[in-house]
C-alpha cells in the first residue's frame, strides 16, 4: 500500500474500516509505528536490582529488560545471535547469563558473548561475525522510573516524545510519600480478538461507560455503601462508570503531540480510593505532607488525572496506580498486560485498595472489563462488513480549543478528539519517510 | 461407627459439590448463592500457589458483597458479554476430605470444565478448594478457592463461574 492511499485512509471525521481491519497495514504498523515510537515498556522496580530481568514485547520483536552488573538498564532482543532460538523463557527473574538452550551460546546481562562451544572452530572469533552478542534496542531511557526503548535509532527525544504528558508521570509518582513507586501485585494478561487501536481509543471515551457497563452500574446500584470494606472501591468503581452526562460533558479531555491523551478533573478522593474519612487516608495525607509540607500534598492530592494515554502502547492511571500495556498480536487479536504499582510509604491500606480496585478494572474476569473486551470484538466483527466502509468520529469536531503546552483541550469531555488525535499521530508515522 | 459417620459426611460433602455444579450448568444462580455462607469468599487467583488476596490481584477475589453484584450483573439483558450467556459443564472429580473437624470441613476436588459461548468453546482445568461450614440451614460454603491451570496465561474474558 503506498502513502498515498494511506493518506485516503484518515480523513478529518473519519476513518477507514482498513485501518482496524487489514493485515497488510498491521504488518506495517508494526514497521513504521511499533518500529518507531518510544514503547513504554515498564518500570525500573521489575529490574532493581543487577541482574534482574524480564521478558517482553516491542511490536513483533521479543525483548529482554535487565539490569546490568554496571548498574544500568539493559533492552535486548531475546533472540540468540547463532541461530535464532530465544535465549530467556522466564517471564521474570535474577541471572548472572543467558544460555541458549539450542548450542549452548552464553550472553551477559549486557548482551555481550561470554561464551560458545567450540571457539577455535570459527575462522575469526565469532563474537566479531555477530557484532557482539544480542542484539541491542538501539534507544533506551527512562523517565521518573518509567522504561521506554524504540526501535528505531533515530527520532525525538523522550521528552519532545512525551511532551505535555510528562505532568501524567509526574502524577502518578509524586503521589508516593517517599516519591517513588514500585510494581506490586501480579500482572493481569487479558486478551480480545480485536485491533490494538480499540483499547487505546476506548480508554477516553467518556460517552461509552453508561451503556457498555450498564449491567454492572445497574447491579452495584442495589448495593448500600460498606465505608471500609474490601468490596467498596470496586462498587464505587461499578457506580462511578453511572454518573450523569453533566460530569462526562465537564471532565477535561486533552490531546498533545504524537497522539497521547489524558482525562482530568473527574474522580476525586472522597469518592475513590481511601475515603478520606478513612484513617489511612488520614496517615497517607500526613506521610505525604512530611515531604512535601503542607500545601505541596493539597497540590498533588488536587490532581485528578484519570486515564492517560501514551501512544501507541500504553494506558495508565496515575491516581488508581494502574499501567496497561497494549501488545498487537495480530491485526485482530491484542494482548494487554495490566499492572499495579506501589506507593513507597504509603499505608498498606492503600496499596490493598489498588488492589481490590484493579481486580475490577483490570480483572481477566471483571465485571467492568469484560463488556468492554466483548464490545471490542463486537466491533472487530462488525468493522470487517464491507457494506459501510468508514468510521464515524465527528463529536466535539470543530469545538475543540487550543490550550496550555500546546495541547488542544476536548469541546466537552466526551469529545473523539483523543481518537481524531491518535488517528492524525498513526497518519503521521505511517506516511513518514524515515 | 467412626467410618459409617465418616462415609456418611462424605457422601453429603459429594451431593453438595454436585448439586453446585448442576445449579451453576443450569443458570441458576440465584439458587447458587444460596450455597454460600454470608461471610463467604469466591476466590481465583491470578498466581500459581498464591498465598494471598488481598495484596496481589485476583481473576475473582469476591467476598458476599461482590459476589452478589456479579449474579445480579451476570442476570442483566445487557450484561454483553453474557448475551447470549455461556452454556456449561462442571464435571468434579477427584474428591477428597482434607480436614474434617467440628462443624467445618475442607475438601479438595479437581474441575474440568467446559463452556460454549457464540461459536467457541473453551475448556478450563482447576483444582478446587472448598471450605465447608454446618449451619442452622445445612451444611455451606464458606470459602472457595479455584486455581486454574492456565491463571497466569493471557486470558480472553472470564464469564462463567468456576
Amino acid at each position: 500500500m503506498n502513502v498515498q492511499s494511506i493518506k485516503g485512509l484518515v480523513q478529518a471525521d473519519r476513518v477507514h474500516r482498513a485501518v482496524y481491519t487489514d493485515p497488510q497495514l498491521f504488518e506495517l504498523e508494526l514497521d513504521r509505528i511499533f518500529g518507531r515510537a518510544w514503547l513504554v515498556l515498564g518500570h525500573e522496580s521489575q529490574v532493581a536490582h543487577p541482574g534482574d530481568f524480564f521478558t517482553t514485547r516491542m511490536g513483533r520483536e521479543p525483548i529482554i529488560v535487565t539490569r546490568h552488573t554496571d548498574g544500568s538498564v539493559r533492552v535486548l532482543v531475546n533472540r540468540c545471535a547463532h541461530r535464532g532460538a530465544r535465549v530467556c523463557e522466564a517471564a521474570d527473574g535474577t541471572t548472572a547469563e543467558f544460555v541458549c538452550a539450542y548450542h549452548g551460546w552464553t550472553y551477559g546481562t549486557d548482551g555481550r558473548l561470554a561464551g560458545l562451544p567450540l571457539p577455535e572452530g570459527y575462522a575469526r572469533p565469532a563474537a566479531q561475525s555477530i557484532d557482539g552478542g544480542l542484539a541491542r534496542v538501539p534507544r533506551v531511557d527512562a523517565y521518573r522510573g518509567f522504561l521506554f526503548a524504540s526501535l528505531a535509532a533515530h527520532g525525538p527525544t523522550l521528552a519532545e516524545f512525551l511532551g505535555p504528558l510528562r505532568a501524567s508521570f509526574d502524577d502518578f509518582v509524586e503521589r508516593a510519600p517517599e516519591g517513588e513507586v514500585e510494581v506490586a501485585g501480579g500482572v493481569f494478561k487479558h486478551a480480545y480478538r480485536g485491533n490494538w487501536k480499540l483499547v487505546l481509543e476506548n480508554h477516553n471515551d467518556t460517552v461509552h461507560p453508561v451503556f457498555v457497563h450498564a449491567s454492572s452500574i445497574w447491579a452495584a446500584r442495589r448495593e448500600p455503601t460498606a465505608e471500609g470494606a474490601y468490596s467498596e472501591i470496586g462498587v464505587r468503581q461499578m457506580l462511578q462508570n453511572g454518573a450523569p452526562w453533566e460530569v462526562w460533558e465537564n471532565t477535561g479531555l486533552w490531546v498533545a503531540g504524537h497522539g497521547h491523551s489524558w482525562m482530568a478533573d473527574y474522580h476525586d478522593d472522597s469518592r475513590l480510593v481511601a475515603a478520606l474519612a478513612h484513617p489511612a487516608f488520614a496517615e497517607y495525607r500526613a506521610a505525604l505532607e512530611r515531604r512535601l509540607g503542607r500545601e505541596g500534598a493539597a497540590r498533588v492530592l488536587g490532581e485528578l488525572r484519570w486515564n492517560s494515554i501514551v501512544y501507541p502502547n500504553c494506558s495508565f492511571m496515575s491516581q488508581f496506580r494502574q499501567l496497561r500495556i497494549v501488545h498487537p498480536i495480530a491485526v485482530d487479536r491484542t494482548v494487554v498486560y495490566a499492572y499495579s504499582f506501589r506507593l513507597k510509604g504509603a499505608p498498606e491500606r492503600m496499596f490493598r485498595d489498588t488492589v481490590a480496585f484493579s481486580n475490577v478494572v483490570n480483572g481477566t474476569a471483571s465485571p467492568v472489563l469484560t463488556d468492554d473486551l466483548e464490545v471490542y470484538e463486537r466491533t472487530q466483527e462488525g468493522l470487517g462488513a464491507r457494506g459501510s466502509d468508514w468510521v464515524f468520529l465527528g463529536r466535539g469536531q470543530g469545538g475543540d480549543l487550543p490550550d496550555r503546552d500546546g495541547t488542544l483541550r476536548g469541546r466537552t469531555g466526551t469529545s473523539e478528539v483523543h481518537i481524531r488525535n491518535q488517528l492524525a499521530a498513526w497518519l503521521e508515522y505511517m506516511t513518514a519517510e524515515s | 461407627m467412626r467410618a459409617a459417620a465418616d462415609a456418611e459426611l462424605r457422601s453429603e460433602i459429594e451431593q453438595l459439590l454436585y448439586h453446585e455444579a448442576w445449579l451453576l450448568d443450569r443458570g441458576r444462580l440465584d439458587e447458587w448463592l444460596g450455597l454460600y455462607t454470608d461471610d463467604a469468599t469466591y476466590w481465583i487467583p491470578l498466581q500459581a500457589n498464591q498465598a494471598d488476596p488481598l495484596t496481589t490481584s485476583s481473576i475473582v477475589y469476591d467476598d458476599r458483597r461482590l459476589l452478589e453484584v456479579r449474579v445480579r450483573q451476570f442476570q442483566h439483558p445487557r450484561a454483553h458479554a453474557r448475551v447470549p450467556a455461556p452454556r456449561t459443564v462442571h464435571q468434579i472429580g477427584n474428591v477428597r476430605v482434607l480436614e474434617a473437624d467440628g462443624p467445618d470441613a475442607r475438601v479438595g476436588s479437581t474441575l474440568v470444565l467446559v463452556e460454549y459461548r457464540r461459536e467457541r468453546q473453551r475448556v478450563w482445568g482447576a483444582v478446587v478448594e472448598h471450605r465447608l461450614r454446618r449451619t442452622a440451614q445445612g451444611l455451606r460454603i464458606a470459602a472457595k478457592r479455584v486455581d486454574l491451570v492456565n491463571s497466569e496465561a493471557e486470558l480472553d474474558g472470564v464469564v462463567c463461574l468456576l
